[in-house]
């Protein structure tokens, strides 16, 4: 897909991202808008995925054969819903029931409501990268090369078990595998260089035997270049690790530049306010 | 009393290890996962044969169950590895999320539970895991008696799709189940058939409950001896036909009181049919170090205090 294709899309999941936020009043869009041009990269451009006749996308839990995609930071699910379903896994009318009861559009992910395109729970963090390399483990003993990917938040790194991953991943091998850091410096408590500091992301994960890029996360042209380059280092031996530098609510102004919006909905003047800023390119919902 | 003898005794986590070394050879799709922990949980077979279908994870637990869930994405049926604490307790979030609510295939395999771990002490000793693994949805909760029921219990694991708990121990026991049984998760097994108090036993406690029984027929007692290696799913058929017969029960475990077995039967016995029930099991409180048998008398969890607790019951009987 072109470049321009590809923000056009971002636009609109980034619509569907705060539609979703208003109508139930809760969820988090600052991550959400922030990781939107990664997860249209991912799922409209650089994921090999299957994909019916019709444009439609089958969903089978094993993935045998196409790439995967797994959300650690699960809290910024409308993001991952919205690609989902503008990307063919399911009707978009279904983001109306983000958060509401009997949705299959949990507050956090999980196949428990068998919702297309979603393989693991999350929610409770630092266990993504770990199921990841799981998964990416069962493409080895299958035979597929397949890549799988990963996105976890910097707030999570804080978590214990993302090391524990970060030492197996390099010690195993698992080349076939892309994390990716949604570096936007805040966490619920405030900064990161506040909260709990990360230092250099980039320079511990080289340590453990990464192989380390950067990306500027809302730039798509960006994304798409660093991701088809990560796609490369398969079979080098080690995994690749993405530090992607975003800005939490990116593509509504007066969402950008603090925490404060990470868990926080938009009343009706700020949803006008924000769409506003997003031209609708697919058709709202 | 139907008479049981044993000619030979082993750990259950051996018979894990023979179950794993059968499931290699019949099943392609079987992986294994360890925490620091290969000659305790008996892989070294498993390992050797199949060395491209195990995974080292060094001390680090969280990582494997979650690692085992991914496995799963794919088509795997992974068993995850370690002592009973680690891969219980200590990674019950994701367990809780990674495996259960997200419906993963995955077996949480764990060796040294309860008190029979001995020397290692309380730190080591966990008595609240069937609980905890019962508690979440979902999840199927083994616990076998020998070292025969645990091979087969492993190898019927594996064909079963959904999470499981499998608990076994470290200490050596009489085998006396048959070779080569069929394990039939869900469906208990009547040890000895009697009419005046059932004893539902699991685990280790099982031997201890044969015992108990040859020591009740001696006082003219007729007890039934029911193994109950499924804690869930809960045979409740088999707990109700029984305790209509007996009028009374008596629940061993290796665990503690609270949250084990015994809440179990209790519950199906309230809702269907009440009747007197003792428990036995560690009454809310650690362990501590010492041999396997002396930790077994002093918390009350041999033939013995099945004997009391089984008098108890039947003096209840109204």
């Amino acid at each position: 897909m072109q470049i321009t294709e590809l923000q056009s899309v971002a636009s609109q999941v980034r619509r569907d991202i705060v539609r979703q936020v208003h109508a139930c009043q809760s969820g988090h869009p600052g991550g959400s808008l922030g990781c939107a041009d990664l997860l249209v990269g991912l799922y409209f451009d650089q994921m090999n995925l299957k994909s019916n006749a019709d444009g439609t996308k089958p969903f089978d839990m094993n993935g045998i054969g196409e790439d995967l995609f797994f959300l650690s930071n699960g809290h910024i699910s409308p993001v991952l819903y919205s690609v989902l379903a503008r990307s063919g896994y399911f009707a978009p009318a279904e983001l109306a029931t983000f958060r509401k009861l009997n949705s299959r559009l949990q507050g956090h992910p999980t196949p428990h409501e068998h919702l297309e395109g979603i393989r693991i729970a999350s929610g409770s963090l630092g266990q993504g990268m770990s199921v990841a390399i799981g998964a990416a483990q069962a493409k080895k003993l299958n035979g597929d090369d397949s890549m799988v990917f990963v996105l976890m938040g910097d707030g999570e790194q804080n978590e214990g078990q993302v090391w524990e991953a970060a030492m197996y991943a390099p010690h195993h091998k698992v080349d076939n595998l892309v994390a990716i850091i949604d570096f936007n410096g805040q966490q619920i408590d405030g900064p990161t260089d506040k909260v709990m500091n990360n230092r250099d992301l980039g320079a511990k994960y080289a340590a453990f035997g990464w192989n380390i890029m950067k990306m500027n996360g809302n730039d798509m042209a960006d994304v798409v270049k660093v991701l088809s380059e990560a796609r490369t280092f398969s079979g080098s031996g080690q995994p690749t690790m993405i530090v992607m530098t975003t800005e939490m609510g990116a593509g509504v102004d007066f969402m950008m530049g603090s925490h404060k919006w990470h868990g926080v909905a938009p009343n009706d003047e700020q949803l006008a306010a924000a769409l506003a800023q997003l031209p609708e390119t697919l058709g709202d919902y | 009393m139907k008479k049981y003898t044993f000619t030979e005794k082993k750990d259950t986590r051996s018979g894990f290890g023979a179950g794993m070394q059968v499931l290699g050879q019949t099943n392609p799709n079987v992986v294994a996962l360890c925490a620091d922990l290969i000659g305790s949980l008996k892989l070294d077979a498993f390992i050797n044969e199949n060395p491209e279908r195990f995974f080292q994870t060094g001390i680090a637990e969280a990582n494997m169950i979650c690692i085992a869930a991914g496995l799963t994405i794919g088509g795997k049926i992974p068993f995850a590895t370690t002592f009973a604490n680690f891969g219980t307790g200590r990674v019950y979030d994701q367990i809780r999320q990674s495996v259960a609510y997200s419906n993963k295939n995955v077996k949480i395999a764990c060796s040294h539970a309860g008190l029979t771990l001995g020397e290692d002490g309380a730190t080591h000793q966990i008595l609240e895991d069937l609980g905890m693994m019962k508690m979440l949805p979902g999840m199927t909760v083994i616990n076998p008696c020998d070292y025969n029921q645990t091979k087969a219990a492993t190898i019927a694991v594996a064909e079963h799709v959904g999470p499981v708990y499998l608990r076994f121990g470290r200490p050596v026991v009489p085998i006396f189940t048959a070779p080569d049984q069929e394990f039939i998760i869900g469906k208990a097994w009547t040890v000895n058939e009697g009419k005046d108090v059932s004893i539902f036993a699991t685990g280790h406690l099982v031997w201890e409950a044969i015992l108990a029984g040859e020591i009740l027929a001696e006082k003219g007692i007729d007890a039934e001896i029911i193994n109950i290696h499924t804690i869930k799913p809960l045979d409740e058929e088999a707990v109700l036909a029984s305790v209509r017969k007996s009028g009374c029960a008596v629940s061993a475990e290796e665990h503690q009181i609270a949250g084990g077995l015994g809440d179990s039967i209790a519950q199906v016995l309230i809702k269907n049919h009440l009747a007197p029930l003792e428990y036995v099991g560690v009454n809310d409180s650690f362990g501590e170090s010492g041999t396997p048998a002396q930790l077994m008398e002093k918390y009350g969890l041999n033939a013995a205090a099945i004997v009391e607790k089984a008098l108890k019951a039947i003096a209840r009987k109204s």
